[in-house]
């Protein structure tokens, strides 16, 4: 019962996922709109590697979990910097 | 039921929940025509869905094999503080970007507020900064 609650959880993760990726394949416009799907692509990925661990009765797991929530916030940070102004790092010459 | 029954059962309420919550806004993902109204979907979800998640993962560790997993907690704290903040800098860099709204929206207040604020800084301040 436990197991099959935590495959179905497992399973609807993964069709969202796949809906974002159809959106962001499809649907989107802009760069923008392909940031926010991809963050939301990460987020869900943390998720799922959290059902993992339950399910495989694991803490090994739990350190990804910390390390793609930093990897996604500063990806997001640094796409959008380099979409709205052209540069990630900017470097103020003062002489 | 014995205990530990009763902790799976919390468990896999969190986990389902989460994962629902997930679900619905992914119908708001594919039904929404905007950067803008998108991002009012997956805020949710990455916010409420897999806090929901992570809790229950926290629950299970805690009661079922005793360990308080700082680890754990400190993703959930990182997850819940910089979701809100990275889909705010999404849409800001959108907005200076240019990026169109939908056919259907009808008004925009940022554009005239950055209009109003651009207009007395183009001369003056900046240049006297620069000159010290």
């Amino acid at each position: 019962m436990f197991i099959i609650g935590l495959l179905l959880a497992m399973f609807g993760l993964t069709i969202s996922i796949g809906v974002a990726v159809y959106v962001m394949l499809k649907r989107s416009s802009t760069i923008p709109d392909r940031i926010l799907l991809i963050d939301t692509i990460t987020y869900m990925i943390i998720g799922i590697i959290a059902i993992l661990s339950v399910m495989m009765d694991t803490e090994s797991y739990l350190v990804s979990i910390l390390l793609l929530g930093i990897l996604a916030f500063l990806s997001t940070i640094s796409l959008c910097r380099f979409v709205e102004r052209g540069a990630v790092i900017e470097r103020e010459r003062v002489d | 039921m014995n205990a530990n029954a009763w902790i799976e059962a919390i468990v896999l309420i969190l986990i389902v929940a989460g994962t629902l919550i997930t679900l619905i806004s992914s119908i708001g993902i594919i039904r929404f025509p905007d950067v803008y109204t998108r991002a009012h979907a997956t805020t949710k979800s990455a916010t409420m869905g897999i806090l929901c998640i992570l809790l229950g993962a926290f629950v299970y560790f805690l009661f079922k094999h005793q360990v308080f997993s700082v680890r754990l907690l400190l993703g959930i704290v990182f997850v819940f503080l910089t979701a809100p903040v990275s889909s705010h800098m999404i849409i800001r860099s959108a907005h200076r970007a240019g990026a169109p709204l939908a056919g259907i929206s009808v008004r925009d207040d940022l554009k005239e507020d950055l209009v109003k604020m651009k207009q007395p800084s183009t001369e003056g301040p900046d240049e006297r900064e620069y000159q010290t």
